[in-house]
């Protein structure tokens, strides 16, 4: 029987140098296992591997050395640790995130539930060319969101509350902008250098601070054979239900547009920027 | 402006970061819950971070002062035991 390489690739299983050998790539979603999921991986990497996993770049886990004929085997013991195949291939690829609000103090979204919510809305979906999405939940930009064909940045828009705040400027230092000013006691910030990053809320002894809690989208990044940057097009976006509108307008101008093994940036390149800014600015506006 | 008096005080201009904060941490330890501790620190990373982190441990920043120098002197009231 020949082997169908497409489908396996497809069900996450990457053909190894050695023949009839698979390093099968597992389904994680924002760099999060159970300990239930580990101890299976464990057991299987153990019983049908050669007993180790890698760690891939972006987030997943490979099994290498499973065997040909123990693929379905493999699923089936892995299912019971609620452990399934990732992906490869020309479709939506792993979902990656920083640990976000939920758990690091610098967090300005909660990065895990937005990475569960693209996975489920877009897991394997089919398209020209691989599709990255990555989430980062601050400026510090830990998972490095434009390397990624959609990069969502977390960030907090925010506005001075004069009642509640002390004069004590601990906000102007903590701005690495240099976007807020103090004087006369009262707080001025200068928008156009504001970039989202909430430290000056997150340091504010009185929370004198009203808050935004939005998304900061860059598209087109590539970090392979060529390198980009994702660009932003929307400098902020404020809540998720316009968010997920821009991901789906994001994804169907690649499937309508791109070429088979196309990256985003280069169909971005090739039908024109302003196109694909004019589609993206539309649904926001919508 | 100064409705508060200092307790005790703590130069933290002669460490780096991690240690800037964990001397104010083990300053403020020494202290008594509602007793005032002054932090002079340096400008540029510490006079960024600091403040950030005594906020999180759960004190009370009262005042950032600038000392004019390149230092400056946080006024922090403890909360907590």
């Amino acid at each position: 029987m020949a082997v169908d390489y497409a489908t396996l690739k497809k069900g996450g299983f990457m053909r190894q140098k050695q023949k009839n050998n698979f390093s099968l790539r597992l389904r994680v979603v924002g760099g999060n296992l159970t300990a239930k999921q580990l101890a299976k991986i464990a057991e299987v990497s153990e019983n049908y591997g050669d007993g180790y996993v890698h760690l891939t770049s972006r987030q997943s886990v490979e099994i290498p050395f499973v065997k040909l004929d123990d693929i379905e085997a493999v699923k089936d013991a892995l299912a019971e640790g609620d452990v399934e195949p990732g992906v490869c291939g020309p479709r939506v690829r792993t979902i990656t995130a920083c640990q976000g609000q939920a758990i690091c103090p610098s967090g300005c979204i909660d990065t895990y539930a937005l990475a569960k919510e693209l996975d489920d809305r877009y897991f394997a979906k089919e398209l020209p060319h691989k599709f990255k999405f990555g989430i980062t939940g601050c400026q510090n930009n830990c998972l490095k969101a434009e390397e990624n064909d959609v990069g969502i940045k977390g960030g907090i828009k925010v506005s001075w509350k004069e009642d509640a705040c002390i004069g004590c400027g601990v906000c102007v230092k903590a701005c690495r902008q240099g976007a807020i000013t103090l004087e006369d006691g009262k707080i001025s910030v200068d928008n156009s250098k504001c970039n989202y990053c909430g430290r000056c809320y997150k340091a504010c002894p009185t929370d004198a601070w009203d808050t935004i809690h939005g998304y900061i989208v860059s598209f087109g990044g590539l970090f392979g054979n060529s390198i980009n940057k994702g660009e932003t097009i929307i400098p902020f976006i404020e809540n998720k239900e316009k968010l997920m509108e821009i991901c789906d307008a994001a994804l169907n101008f690649f499937a309508e547009n791109a070429k088979p093994s196309e990256r985003f940036k280069f169909t971005i390149d090739r039908v024109g920027r302003e196109k694909f800014e004019q589609r993206i600015l539309e649904v926001y506006n919508g | 402006m100064a409705d508060f008096v200092i307790d005790d005080t703590v130069d933290i201009t002669d460490v780096v970061c991690p240690t800037t904060f964990v001397k104010a941490k083990v300053a403020l330890e020494e202290l008594d819950e509602g007793q005032i501790l002054s932090i002079k620190m340096n400008d540029g990373e510490p006079v960024q971070n600091v403040p950030r982190s005594i906020k999180e441990e759960g004190h009370k920043i009262l005042k950032l002062i600038d000392n004019e120098d390149g230092t400056y002197d946080l006024i922090v009231e403890k909360v907590g035991d």
